[in-house]
């Protein structure tokens, strides 16, 4: 018995998110009196995988061979099962971000496992298996029984704190024959934004909504969010107006975020946007309106117009910063 | 080429939840169903392929599992222009449920390309479209933002970490569809609700199976601490706080 996690590689690395995992892993193989066993699929140097022995990992398989490249949901689909199989996994855990999303519920039908989709603890209990998840776009909670034997478990993203483990796992390669010609998805084309902190990964996130009143207003905002290392976000309004790229927008139908910084400037906070942001640990909110529902969610507030505040709080952060 | 549209009945998105019966339930009172917005923009991006005669597109059917009391959603989804419906009589208790029924029906009767919402706004499990490609053992695209066909050919924008890739798939396939895949959702026009009404919605009834999962109860998020309010003339206040009591900067 173990629990396997799986965790997929960014061009060969891992980061923030791939440690969570296997921390999480780690404390649920030990509610469970077993070990944690990682799946990495594609080309990662032994030296990266070891990274992952400092959160608990016991054992790593790496799966290698031709056609790893990319998502094929089928083919990474048919590997994960075969390794579950191998290592008689009773539970496995997987990332709830776009691959997670991908693959889990496949595995779910594959291994006759129930899922708990999106879940930002450990089990309430083992016997029985009951996790607590999101419902209602975080209006609400449920305690979910997973009744199947196996259980398939997706973690939200920065909601599991790293816990080291330092340990020398074993590394075994997996060697995985696959038909390039047999893939019944291909890519054709990949475009990636570079060096830009991605917004579901960013710890700080500065948010603009339509208080902002006008595209060439950003200016502040984006120094606001350089200086503190976060990343921009808008709401539904500013990227259907355009005046921020539809990547931006976070809520309910855009990014579900959870950092531990989340600033809101001239967002009035509708339902939907909260939606998509109330996961984060601190939220501050700043807006012209004392009675924007924005307030309701926020820790710190301030009442006042961004384009007056905005410049002051980058003077503020230069000067804790020393810069 | 046929399309077939998977559509979820949810709360209006606005919708402040409550639950009933020891909170077992929820408190279906005063709710406004609606089509979940996902599915919505999903048919709306169907119609919108559809009206290109290019495209040779047949028919688009919405499918739903659920009891009668949706059909009005299903309706609506007639209304907006949906060629045709299937409903399978039964409570959507969970994804794997909903998933093997819409196999099931498709099974019977093939389409080409399957839309499904990444999520349905009340269970946010993103969930029933991978589960549904698996049991009819076809590929699957998730994190769909566009979907075209050129020359016979389907060419689809799959979101990743900080891109995009454009990705082709061979039909039958289920795409699994969010934000970007279509601009607005398509508003039902008044011939559009006249001509629903005898649009064919077929009933079938579900297979059995045995339930992978059960909500137990349902919780309210705590509620937190009441916002701080700081000096709209002192912001370097609100840093400070942010540097020495949240230490989060």
């Amino acid at each position: 018995m173990s629990v396997l996690v799986f965790t997929e590689n960014w061009d060969g690395k891992f980061k923030k998110l791939s440690f969570e995992l296997v921390s999480y892993a780690t404390k649920l193989a030990e509610m469970l009196n077993t070990s944690a066993v990682v799946l990495s699929i594609g080309p990662v140097a032994d030296e990266e995988l070891r990274k992952l022995g400092n959160y608990g990992a016991a054992k790593i398989l790496n799966a290698t061979g031709d056609g790893l490249n990319s998502l094929d949901n089928q083919s990474w689909v048919n590997i994960i099962f075969q390794v579950a199989e191998k290592v008689d996994a009773t539970v496995l855990v997987l990332s709830n971000n776009n691959t997670g999303k991908a693959l889990a519920p496949r595995l779910s039908v594959r291994m006759k496992a129930g899922i708990g989709a999106g879940v930002n603890g450990l089990p309430k209990s083992t016997v029985p298996f009951v996790v607590s998840k999101k419902v209602y776009s975080g209006n609400a909670f449920a305690d979910l029984l997973i009744r199947s034997e196996k259980k398939i478990l997706t973690l939200s993203q920065n909601s599991f704190e790293l816990v080291e483990k330092p340990g020398t796992p074993e590394i075994e390669n997996y060697p995985v024959s696959l038909d390039p010609g047999t893939l019944k998805t291909r890519v054709k084309e990949v475009h990636k934004q570079t060096g830009k902190i991605l917004l579901t990964d960013a710890e700080i996130v500065v948010s603009g909504g339509r208080g902002m009143k006008s595209p060439d207003n950003w200016g502040p905002l984006i120094e606001l969010a350089d200086l503190l290392g976060a990343a921009t976000a808008c709401s539904r309004p500013v990227s259907d107006e355009g005046w921020r790229p539809h990547e931006e927008h976070t809520g309910q139908t855009g990014k579900i975020i959870a950092p531990n910084l989340y600033i809101a400037i001239g967002i009035s906070g509708a339902t939907q946007h909260l939606a998509g942001v109330s996961s984060s640990k601190c939220i501050v909110a700043i807006n012209s309106d004392k009675d924007a529902p924005v307030f309701e969610a926020a820790r710190y507030g301030i009442v006042g117009d961004a384009a007056k505040i905005l410049p002051q709080l980058v003077e503020a952060v230069k000067e804790i910063k020393g810069k | 080429m046929r399309i077939l549209v998977c559509i979820s009945n949810v709360p209006d998105t606005t919708t402040r939840v409550k639950f009933v019966e020891n909170s077992t339930k929820l408190d279906t009172g005063g709710i406004q169903w609606v089509i979940n917005p996902w599915d919505e923009l999903s048919l709306t991006r169907a119609l919108e392929l559809k009206d290109d005669p290019a495209n040779n597109i047949q028919q688009i059917t919405v499918a739903h599992v659920g009891l009668a009391g949706a059909e009005p959603t299903i309706r609506k989804a007639l209304a907006i222009g949906a060629d045709d419906a299937l409903r399978v009589n039964a409570d959507p208790t969970e994804a794997y449920f909903v998933a093997l029924q819409l196999a099931n029906v498709i099974r019977e009767d093939p389409y080409d390309i399957i839309l499904c919402g990444i999520e349905s706004s009340d269970y946010n499990g993103s969930t029933v479209g991978g589960m549904l490609a698996e049991f009819l053992d076809i590929p699957s695209v998730s994190a769909v933002s566009s979907l075209n066909i050129e020359n016979g050919e389907v060419l689809i924008d799959r979101e990743i970490d900080g891109g995009k890739e454009k990705v082709t798939a061979s039909m039958p396939f289920v795409a699994i569809v969010q934000k970007g895949i279509a601009k607005e959702p398509r508003i039902a026009a008044m011939r559009g609700i006249m001509m629903a009404r005898s649009k064919t919605l077929k009933v079938t009834e579900p297979v059995s199976t045995e339930p992978m999962t059960e909500v137990l109860e349902f919780h309210m998020p705590k509620p937190h601490a009441a916002c701080k309010f700081i000096d709209p003339e002192q912001p370097k206040q609100l840093v400070e706080l942010l540097h020495n009591e949240a230490k989060v900067i």
